[in-house]
């Protein structure tokens, strides 16, 4: 039956690592938005425990999931315990999660297709994921780096930019054509380990937020990486997960946990703006008729039920994923009203804490700057509803662009 | 879904489009709802569902989600239908969840018979400010009586109803009374005429030193949960928001496949494409919020946030969606030969009403 009530596992789960995010990352949190690209030293700790990473899958993983779908029952895997992680990370530092050692995206690209072999020699790298280029953005398909079969090995050839963990990354999953195969099936990806020769950080960018993550630019220059770095291994095997089709299908389960850094940067800057609420003697009751209250308690009522609902469309897209149904609509439509409105609930606190929004002795400003990009990476919001629009009305990519 | 959620759900749907779509419009011109749906609805037994069966119910485990899922599915026909037909369970709900016994003995089995027999609720007051938690219909203790003076509005089937619980406040305490329609007391004005829901006949009622004997105040001398009454009549209002938004989604997305501008479907245009695409997400956000807050309450729990909350998005939301089907349609969608310009209206009650429905 319907039950969406909070499971107590998830309750627990959740406290905890508020704990972590308000012990480990707030304390540090103006002080690496300051000191854009160096390392955050104090995030060492969290090296060891791959937090994108998954186990190879012969322990009988898969019996286990046949398992509880006969049960009736439904599982709480980990998409949801990721969502739920990420949203609390994030509360603490959206940035410092993105800096968090081998927790990159590349790692959870790895983690979703690599095969056996793969996982074993870079699961425990810290993998940065290397998709876009100066003339290709959101449309991913049309990239232009290329990757050609030497005997033995991959030559990498084009720019990549935008890349998060660019700096301190070991490997980086970066996507690439292959030379004489037609089409959005060329496009496969590689995984390139720092030192290859030809294979260069070339800057790193300053941004509007996010400012202690570490965005950079990659030149790949006959590179020449080994034949088996083709991630998810030989396509002839492994047709399922291979090629753009399948790096895409990463997306379904990347997307709910970009909505769910959304979720938390909001939410830190809604408690700060409660706080100073409560400070300055406004009780918040939930009970009066919203058309009864002052226009900055409606507002805030207004907020956290947009809170409210990017969340619950966030659980519902990982809950989906962890019951292996099909979510590509709905990781979409998480990603669409989280980015976007975890960018206005963000302005919104700004607006109303007046002075203290404004200024950067406090961190509200922080969270209107690093919410923005929630609405721009993993696809920007106007991709996600053009997803959801081919989706819902049935349409092909060429009926509707 | 569990089993029995999909069986209502489906059984509620099949009603409604088999019955109250296609007269949706008619009932709206005629401003009547014909018996016969309203009978037909009834006879899908949700109303009388938690009634214990000496009462004449069913004497079933008390859902809030199957609530929702059906106010939801008649509301997505018609939010006047769905008013009208679920108005008893205004009554009986807390009847059954907060009354005395004798309350349920003497009450409930006039209102559990196998045919619709109109009783309804009292809340929403006509002056401005008005705040069902902050009631300005008073009622006083007098001897064996209360008396009650004020006046109440939105009262839906006011004129037929058997009895009606009266929200009052009694020394400052919101309670609810038991008051019967017939009661000298009060005087049942003519039937409004509202923004929207035509089809649904409400009422102001004016109460003069209106005598309530004093076994009629509901839960007895400690009076009742009124908070806890006015969340569950909050969480039936978002799932109602959720039916009427949806309607106008899936209305909009049908007409905008097949209506062709500048040589193709307008839907291959972005911007009204994308305008579909947040209303999907939004409707989904309204019946989830909505979900939220009634498993919450299954499970015993304060919901004041949750309801709270979830009625205050559905107000908003509902009316952003209803609006964008109006918008999208263009033209047609300002005439009334098409259903969307009647969710629009009828989505505007939402923020504004209170208690129009119970889970």
């Amino acid at each position: 039956m319907i039950n969406i009530d909070t499971p107590e596992k998830i309750v627990k789960m959740k406290a905890g690592l508020n704990n972590l995010a308000k012990g480990m990352l707030r304390p540090i949190s103006r002080k690496y938005d300051e000191a854009e690209h160096e390392y955050p030293k104090e995030l060492d700790v969290f090296r060891g425990m791959s937090i994108m990473g998954r186990k190879p899958k012969k322990n009988g993983d898969e019996a286990g999931k046949s398992k509880a779908k006969d049960n009736g029952e439904f599982k709480v895997g980990q998409n949801l315990g990721t969502v739920v992680s990420v949203e609390e990370m994030c509360w603490g530092d959206a940035a410092l999660l993105l800096s968090l050692p081998n927790a990159g995206l590349g790692n959870a690209a790895i983690s979703a297709v690599a095969t056996d072999e793969q996982l074993e020699k870079f699961g425990n790298k810290w993998a940065s994921m290397a998709i876009t280029e100066p003339a290709s953005g959101s449309d991913s398909g049309s990239i232009q780096a290329s990757a050609e079969l030497d005997g033995d090995e991959w030559v990498l050839n084009g720019e990549k930019i935008f890349v998060t963990c660019a700096d301190r990354c070991d490997v980086a999953v970066v996507w690439a054509r292959v030379k004489g195969v037609e089409g959005s099936s060329a496009i496969k990806s590689f995984i390139v380990e720092k030192g290859t020769p030809g294979f260069k950080l070339e800057h790193l960018e300053h941004k509007l937020g996010i400012r202690a993550s570490d965005t950079g630019t990659f030149v790949l220059n006959n590179c020449r990486i080994p034949k088996a770095n083709l991630l998810g291994g030989d396509s002839e095997k492994k047709k399922k997960t291979e090629g753009f089709k399948g790096v895409m299908k990463t997306f379904d389960n990347t997307r709910p946990m970009v909505a769910a850094m959304a979720i938390g940067v909001a939410r830190a800057a809604i408690d700060f703006t409660r706080e100073q609420m409560e400070e300055a003697g406004i009780s918040i009751d939930y009970s009066a008729n919203p058309n009864n209250v002052s226009s900055l308690l409606k507002e805030f009522y207004m907020m956290e039920a947009n809170l409210e609902a990017m969340r619950l469309l966030t659980w519902r897209a990982a809950w989906m994923a962890d019951n292996e149904e099909e979510n590509t609509l709905e990781a979409s439509m998480s990603k669409a009203k989280a980015g976007r409105y975890g960018t206005l609930i963000t302005q919104k606190c700004c607006e109303l804490l007046g002075p203290m929004g404004y200024s950067r002795k406090f961190l509200a400003e922080k969270w209107m700057r690093d919410s923005k990009i929630m609405d721009i990476f993993e696809g920007t919001g106007q991709i996600q509803h053009l997803i959801i629009a081919r989706n819902i009305l049935k349409l092909t990519r060429n009926e509707l662009k | 879904m569990s089993k029995e959620q999909k069986m209502v759900s489906k059984e509620v749907s099949k009603l409604v489009k088999g019955l109250v779509m296609d007269s949706a419009h008619e009932m709206d011109e005629n401003k009547e709802i014909p018996e016969n749906i309203i009978q037909k609805a009834w006879e899908l037994g949700a109303s009388v569902s938690l009634v214990p069966e000496e009462y004449g119910g069913h004497g079933m485990e008390d859902s809030p989600i199957e609530s929702i899922i059906i106010l939801e599915e008649m509301a997505y026909g018609d939010m006047a239908f769905a008013v009208a037909a679920t108005s008893p369970s205004l009554f009986i709900n807390p009847l059954v969840t907060m009354g005395t016994e004798e309350q349920k003995k003497t009450y409930l089995p006039l209102y559990c018979k196998d045919s619709y027999t109109p009783c309804t609720l009292a809340l929403n007051e006509p002056h401005f400010g008005a705040d069902v938690m902050a009631l300005k219909t008073t009622a006083e203790k007098k001897g064996d009586s209360f008396v009650i003076n004020g006046a109440k509005c939105f009262v839906p089937m006011g004129d037929k109803a058997g009895h009606m619980l009266v929200a009052a406040s009694l020394d400052g305490v919101n309670n609810l009374f038991i008051v019967a329609g017939d009661n000298p007391g009060l005087t049942v004005s003519e039937r409004e005429k509202n923004i929207g829901c035509y089809a649904l006949p409400s009422f102001e009622i004016e109460f003069k030193d209106c005598l309530v004997p004093s076994k009629d105040r509901l839960g007895g001398d400690t009076g009742c949960d009124y908070a806890r009454f006015i969340q569950k009549t909050r969480v039936g209002m978002a799932a109602m928001a959720a039916g009427i938004a949806r309607a106008s989604y899936e209305f909009a997305k049908g007409y905008a496949k097949e209506r062709v501008q500048f040589g193709e479907p307008i839907a291959n245009r972005q911007s009204i494409a994308f305008m579909l695409a947040e209303m999907s997400y939004e409707v989904d956000s309204i019946r989830l919020l909505a979900q939220k807050a009634a498993s919450e309450l299954a499970a015993g729990k304060d919901v004041s946030r949750s309801s709270y909350l979830a009625k205050m998005y559905a107000g908003e939301m509902s009316m952003k969606v209803a609006d964008y089907g109006v918008q999208i349609m263009g033209g047609h969608g300002y005439i009334r030969e098409y259903p969307v310009e009647r969710y629009y209206r009828n989505a505007r009650g939402i923020a504004l009403l209170e208690g129009m429905a119970i889970v």
